[in-house]
């Protein structure tokens, strides 16, 4: 019972469903194969293409905890795409280390700064958070298209590729980026007061700033976390195909992204957020991703599939339905013998307000 | 529905961009948007003495392939040569690309040229450009829509490139088993379709089966991650041909064979239709096994029959460029003098 009511209960249920059903139908589906000492198989790549969302998803996480919401992931993606590409193609050497660097660390530093534009907007300013960074997000991929001249910069950079593509110990190099990536950001805001806080602004913002919480840093800090994170998000994307595409890199990624937040348990209404619930919602959203091509579903019909499963896994995560799931079993087993149905009433209807941890 | 709320708000991006457009072009008269129509359509008879203003609504930029082809048209529709182009991409939106068109309708442009997105859904748009007396050609992508619509096409034969594709196919592997996967190119284009059709019927017959079918959107990222679910289904040693609707998906295909531990051209063989610089590079680098061309130089061609049509010259409904095919060695001699 207590295991039912942990808030990471249906978020995980959702996905190892999931993962079950597509091994059934394809055993295939979680075949893993040792090659020169690495793993390589489906369950590696899902583990390595989520790197992207993932990282994006997290700053989403962020933002949302604060009453917020970002927009603009997707295009700051493509700029920090276009940016590290654009100065990796103009370098006499593109292989060499510096240059990969220098292209990461400036890639890094425009995202930040675009990030902290929409922070400066929202906490500053006052804007409304979805038209704030709906500026960005429309004027984003303009930018990252001016950088790189309109066209589709493609390179050729050993070190940059090893980003995506490469492994470290048995897994893909991206697989330990994102992994690291929550780490840190679990304890910046697990192991402070930070995390804290933040849900302090999200849940009230009047109150917080009464009872001293300056809140005005917390959610700058948020949006700038996550233009920080779309931008890395944005090289990984790059060095997967060696490719700034500025009119397909991060596309959509942002409501993709808010709706991992959602799957992970994290409410649009802000304040209480998990960062482990995130991470469940990504794996989620790109294990259906999969699915979708290993059922075969035909191209026409795969956004309908991804639809109803959506929906499927919102509804199973619902507290209403679970109460309404209560009472009918309740009702049934009034009529017949065998143990009631649970708890009592009351206890259900009450909503579990439980410490939150990453 | 998330899709839906991003093309509205691409709309409304789309439009916002158009009205921009429109009141500088009718900024000297200091016109507001809702005079905007009445005011350009006069501006441009005046200017129709010298200067063809043409609209051209581009697809987007998601292939190697179709900046070519902007860079073609950018420089036939060039004021060298008479024309004010206005240009705009629609990024893969069906929707955003029908808004601009109706902005150009609005501007009152001498002519309309567009690159379809996908073919269905023109009729109301191209009724409103014939009922506002604009011609509009219609370049690459073919539409659903009657011929009566538009004034002529000109592009590429894709189910002649489909056939040119499967035949180097049937030819290959003939009576052999053979187990094939399709990256196929945006649900619904034209080329994606006619392309899928012509290598079907190339490949009758023969040993060829298609396994497995779907989208990788013209994209490299789309065909690496479809390319990737593949291997992890059928694994590398159950598929033996990728046909990739356009090169960028194909190289797409090599980067998820490689990082599966795969020899692209080799272990799995690829054809692909477009033959743009990098996707030649990979058949001379024996990554790729053949390479249907598809001419993205459009440009001069376009531009000759819009200036035929504004001149009263019958033109004809369909114009066809011709393709070629290259092999490795083929590609290996040619690819230092092609300028794309």
């Amino acid at each position: 019972m207590t295991l039912l009511k942990h808030h990471l209960f249906w978020p995980s249920a959702a996905l190892a469903t999931l993962v079950v059903v597509n091994v059934i139908a394809n055993p295939n589906f979680a075949k893993i194969t040792m090659r020169d000492g690495d793993l390589y198989g489906n369950p590696v790549t899902i583990l390595r293409e989520s790197a992207p969302l993932m990282l994006v998803a997290l700053g989403m996480t962020l933002v949302i905890a604060t009453r917020g919401i970002d927009l603009s992931v997707g295009a700051v993606m493509a700029v920090s795409g276009a940016v590290s590409l654009t100065i990796i193609a103009d370098a006499p050497d593109p292989g060499s280390l510096g240059i990969v660097v220098t292209a990461i660390a400036t890639a890094v530093l425009v995202a930040l700064v675009l990030g902290a534009w929409n922070g400066f907007l929202v906490s500053v300013l006052g804007i409304q958070p979805i038209i704030a960074t709906l500026v960005l997000m429309l004027a984003g991929r303009g930018v990252a298209l001016l950088i790189t001249g309109g066209a589709i910069t493609t390179v050729t950079s050993a070190p940059y590729k090893f980003i995506s593509n490469g492994y470290l110990i048995l897994l893909p190099v991206a697989f330990f980026i994102w992994v690291a990536v929550v780490a840190v950001v679990a304890l910046i805001e697990r192991r402070t007061a930070l995390g804290m806080l933040t849900e302090a602004v999200g849940i009230n913002p009047e109150a917080s700033r009464l009872a001293g919480v300056r809140s005005r840093g917390i959610i700058w800090g948020a949006y700038i976390a996550s233009g920080v994170l779309a931008g890395v998000a944005g090289i990984i994307n790059a060095s997967n195909t060696m490719a700034a595409d500025s009119n397909n890199a991060g596309y959509l990624i942002e409501l993709y992204a808010i709706l991992a937040v959602v799957l992970g348990g994290t409410s649009l209404m802000g304040g209480k957020f998990s960062i482990a619930g995130t991470v469940i919602g990504v794996l989620t959203v790109t294990t259906l991703d999969k699915t979708i091509q290993f059922f075969g579903v035909p191209p026409a019909q795969s956004p309908v599939f991804f639809a109803v499963v959506v929906v499927i896994v919102v509804l199973v995560q619902s507290p209403r339905v679970h109460q309404w799931g209560r009472s009918l079993s309740r009702r049934r087993s009034g009529h017949g013998p065998g143990d009631a149905g649970g708890e009592p009433a009351a206890a259900s209807a009450t909503p579990t307000r439980q410490e939150v941890s990453a | 529905m998330n899709k839906r709320f991003l093309s509205t708000i691409a709309f409304a991006g789309a439009a916002a961009f158009a009205l921009a457009g429109c009141s500088t072009e009718t900024g000297s008269t200091g016109s507001s948007s809702s005079t905007a129509e009445a005011e350009s359509t006069g501006g441009s008879d005046a200017a129709a003495s010298d200067v063809i203003t043409v609209g051209f609504a581009q697809t987007g930029a998601e292939s190697g392939w179709r900046s070519a082809n902007t860079d073609s048209m950018k420089a036939a529709f060039s004021e060298d040569n008479g024309f004010e182009l206005i240009f705009n991409a629609a990024d893969n939106d069906p929707a955003a690309q029908i808004s601009a068109v109706r902005n150009f309708i609005n501007q009152g442009v001498d002519a309309i040229v567009i690159a379809p997105v996908v073919e269905d859904g023109w009729d109301d748009v191209l009724q409103e450009a014939a009922d506002a007396g604009i011609p509009v050609v219609l370049e690459d992508r073919t539409v659903s829509a009657s011929e009566d619509l538009y004034a002529s096409w000109v592009g590429l034969d894709f189910h002649a490139e489909g056939v040119k594709a499967g035949e180097w196919a049937a030819a290959e592997f003939g009576d052999t088993e053979t187990n094939m996967v399709v990256l196929e190119g945006t649900t619904g284009s034209a080329p994606a379709n006619e392309r899928a059709a012509g290598f079907d019927e190339a490949i009758a017959g023969t040993g060829i089966t298609t396994i497995d079918s779907q989208t990788g959107d013209f994209t490299r990222d789309g065909g690496k991650s479809v390319m990737e679910g593949y291997i992890a289904n059928y694994g590398l040693d159950g598929i033996d041909l990728v046909y990739a609707h356009n090169d960028d998906m194909g190289l797409g295909a090599i980067e998820a064979i490689e990082s599966a531990g795969g020899v692209p051209g080799e272990d799995i063989k690829i054809v692909t239709i477009d033959a743009v610089k990098d996707g030649m590079q990979a058949l001379v680098d024996g990554k790729i096994n053949y390479i249907v061309e598809c001419n993205p130089l459009l440009g001069e061609q376009a531009a000759q029959i819009v200036k035929d049509v504004l001149a009263g010259t019958a033109v004809e409904k369909a114009y066809y460029v011709e393709d070629q095919a290259f092999t490795q060695e083929q590609a290996a001699e040619v690819i230092d003098t092609r300028p794309y």
